[in-house]
């Protein structure tokens, strides 16, 4: 119809055109890879806790060596006049080992300022742990070279299908996180975009003017397309950055370690960085997670769409009806992504299973399902059931928004009760 | 032969009947008044003939044929009393893109958007965004965007609203050119003066139903309350008015209101002055205005409505 991609066009490109969308469009990966590198780059030793210890018995002496994130610093002062003055020197915290027996063995107490955080107390718990333990077993007659011997390393390596295809747990985690993730930020924010467009409409009266001209199921329609379309190019952006990291990047790091050839250990660590890049690009089946990354973006999108230009044509010109109304939808949306923090630990538990194929999380939670692996940990029947399912959903929710959307955008003044938004739903066109 | 023909057209709500069985029919090329106090049903009214919603009962036959939205749409042009524009779009934009949803081709929207810019001097807004522009400024470039694709039926509700004296008169022109050149436009309003000036027929609607319907001059005439006024050059003593010809109704300073008495004709009056030799300088029927017949028809409508309640 040709109406209908008159008025794409124009939501497409009003939206496309504005500096905004290039900002953001540019932006968010940095966003996103700034998220994952950030934290590592705040990690610096003014966090570090600076730990004091009081050893009376001299039992830990030389036996506590820093590790990341603590420092132990064994002082030789009275407990009680250094609880006093820990804090101005510097430390902070401050650990008493009591004078102690191997078998028996003392409270241990820790005093600090604030609360003991809580991977502070589980590591330093541990060393302490261990450095008793290895002293037990010197007293049980094992020789430390022997001790040493008995430790063991493991690390597993995971071969997963028929093919034995050597895949990453670690990185479908990442994968999972980061799609899953992705997908519920663009529900979120195209659907607000959709319900905004249709609020503006509706504020602005302009919507009487354009049902004279066209149907209000092509104006709302049009919309969602044209909306849609503006994420299909973030998408086809977004995808684009991630071929091009693949084909530049890669062999650019490949270039430095040959020329780079001076400084050995660089090269070593660079050509590793390399191996691990290219280790996290092949891990992952590319070919199927991105059409159904496609898939799920566009389906989630249409499915919660309709629903969000559904609530914009309910709203009138108070903006809390808007926040009170919208919670009904971006509830689910909420849900799916607990969910989905869930499915990308435990891929294959009923919950990620089920919360992957009921449409309302079905595109957040199932994008971090697939990096595990298709038909690995999402056989083909869930995967086509979820599919499916989403297509009934977007359809079924298409038409009940456009019952509620034909009535709501001409409806101004009085606040409309759910009640009354049931009968549109049933009522005869 | 008529535009547009409203058979028995029924819009009930859940709280009130909106439009409660109403029929009357427009002649091509006229300019016909809708008029009613607010709530009356004039918009129900208004989007059921622009295909925006369906009645519940009754048919509405767009030139001689069952009103069919979806094609029919495209020979209407409605400016709704609200005004709508996209306020971040640029005026030519928004133009050309109302333009073309109403089934114009680029090429066409572009030569109609340079005739009816330059007609109305606003070429160089072209690439303004509306929120720049002031509200009668915005209300033109509504008018354009209305009648750009050449309309067979026009539906303006309030089109005066906002605008000054000059711009008021530049789109009363423009409609009366519209008409003349064989468009059929509805005139929704309050301002009854303005019904009186520019519409040939009216209908009247009040609670959901027809009260009055017929042509502008036709309706004074059917409501007037058979007065004269007379102006004369003296006063004549008050002997001198005795007659069974009409009866005094106000006394002014030059001259009297008079009521004709049933079976007495016009020239009655003028004899009777005639015969006593006092100086007529101005003699006139008083007709009722537009705006008195409304209320008296409203008021009375609203009685009647009591009654039955």
């Amino acid at each position: 119809m040709n109406k209908i991609w008159i008025i794409i066009k124009r939501e497409f490109l009003t939206r496309v055109r504005k500096k905004s969308f290039i900002v953001t469009t540019l932006l968010l990966p940095i966003l996103f890879a700034s998220m994952i590198v950030l934290p590592s780059l705040f990690i610096n030793s003014d966090n570090d806790e600076k730990v004091a210890v009081i050893d009376d018995s001299g039992f830990f002496a030389g036996k506590l060596p820093d590790e990341k994130g603590i420092h132990y610093n064994f002082v030789e002062a009275k407990l009680d006049t250094f609880k006093k003055s820990y804090r101005d020197r510097g430390y902070t915290g401050l650990l008493h080992i009591p004078k102690m027996d191997i078998n028996r063995l003392p409270a241990i107490v820790y005093y600090s300022k604030g609360q003991m955080p809580f991977s502070l107390r589980g590591s330093m718990e541990k060393r302490l742990e261990s450095v008793i333990e290895d002293k037990r077993m010197e007293m049980a007659g094992i020789d430390k070279s022997k001790l040493e011997d008995i430790r063991a390393d493991i690390s597993i390596e995971n071969l997963a299908g028929e093919a034995e295809k050597k895949g990453s747990s670690t990185v479908a985690y990442i994968v999972g996180w980061i799609s899953g993730f992705l997908i519920y930020i663009v529900l979120l924010v195209f659907g607000m975009m959709v319900m905004r467009g249709v609020m503006e409409e509706k504020t602005n009266r302009i919507a009487e003017v354009m049902v004279s001209s066209v149907k209000p199921f092509q104006l709302m329609m049009g919309k969602i397309i044209g909306i849609a379309g503006v994420g299909l190019v973030q998408f086809i952006i977004w995808t684009a950055i991630i071929i091009g990291l693949r084909l530049l990047l890669l062999p650019l790091l490949g270039a430095d370690t040959d020329v780079s050839a001076a400084g050995q250990m660089s090269a070593n660590a660079s050509g590793k960085f390399k191996e691990q890049m290219e280790f996290v690009f092949n891990s992952i089946d590319w070919f199927s997670l991105l059409p159904l990354f496609l898939f799920y973006f566009l389906g989630g999108y249409l499915f919660y769409a309709a629903l969000f230009a559904a609530v914009g044509s309910l709203v009138n010109e108070d903006p809390n009806d808007a926040q009170s109304l919208t919670f009904p939808i971006t509830l689910p949306i909420i849900v799916a992504i607990i969910i989905m923090i869930q499915a990308v630990v435990k891929p294959t538990s009923q919950l990620a299973v089920w919360g992957s194929i009921i449409p309302f999380t079905s595109p957040v939670v199932m994008m971090a399902r697939i990096p595990y692996g298709v038909p690995g940990t999402v056989p083909y029947w869930q995967l086509g059931l979820s599919m499916i399912s989403l297509i009934a959903g977007f359809l079924a929710t298409t038409w009940v928004a456009a019952k509620i959307y034909r009535t709501g955008i001409l409806m101004y003044g009085k606040k409309v009760t759910l009640g009354e938004v049931g009968k549109w739903i049933f009522r005869k066109s | 032969m008529n535009v547009l023909e409203l058979q028995h057209l029924k819009k009930y709500y859940a709280t009130h009947r909106a439009v409660d069985d109403i029929s009357f029919s427009i002649p091509k090329g006229s300019i016909f008044g809708l008029l009613g106090p607010n709530g009356a049903g004039k918009t129900t009214l208004l989007r059921m003939i622009t295909g925006i919603i369906y009645p519940d009962a009754g048919e509405v036959l767009f030139d001689g044929r069952p009103f069919d939205p979806h094609n029919d749409i495209q020979y209407i042009g409605y400016m709704p009393e609200e005004r709508g524009l996209y306020k971040k779009m640029k005026v030519g934009e928004q133009v050309m893109y109302l333009a073309q949803l109403k089934g114009l081709s680029a090429k066409e929207a572009r030569q109609k958007i340079d005739y009816w810019f330059n007609r109305f001097e606003i070429t160089s807004w072209s690439n303004k965004k509306i929120e720049e522009l002031s509200k009668g400024m915005q209300q033109k470039v509504q008018f354009i965007s209305t009648v750009m694709h050449h309309p067979k039926l026009l539906i303006l509700d309030e089109p005066f609203s906002g605008l000054d004296p000059i711009n008021s008169q530049l789109i009363q022109d423009e409609i009366f050119q519209l008409a003349k050149g064989g468009t059929t436009i509805i005139f929704s309003t309050h301002r009854m003066e303005q019904v009186e000036e520019i519409c040939d027929h009216i209908v009247l609607v009040n609670k959901g139903k027809k009260v009055l319907d017929g042509p502008v001059k036709q309706i004074r005439q059917d409501f007037k309350h058979h007065l004269y006024r007379v102006s004369l050059e003296s006063m004549p003593n008050p002997a001198q008015m005795a007659t069974h010809h009409f009866t005094i109704v106000k006394q002014h300073e030059n001259g009297y209101t008079v009521k004709i008495n049933e079976y007495s004709k016009t020239n009655d009056i003028l004899a009777h002055f005639l015969h006593h030799d006092i100086q007529v300088t101005y003699f006139e029927e008083i007709l009722p205005t537009i705006h008195e017949v409304f209320i008296q028809q409203v008021k009375t409508t609203d009685m009647e409505a009591a009654a039955v309640n």
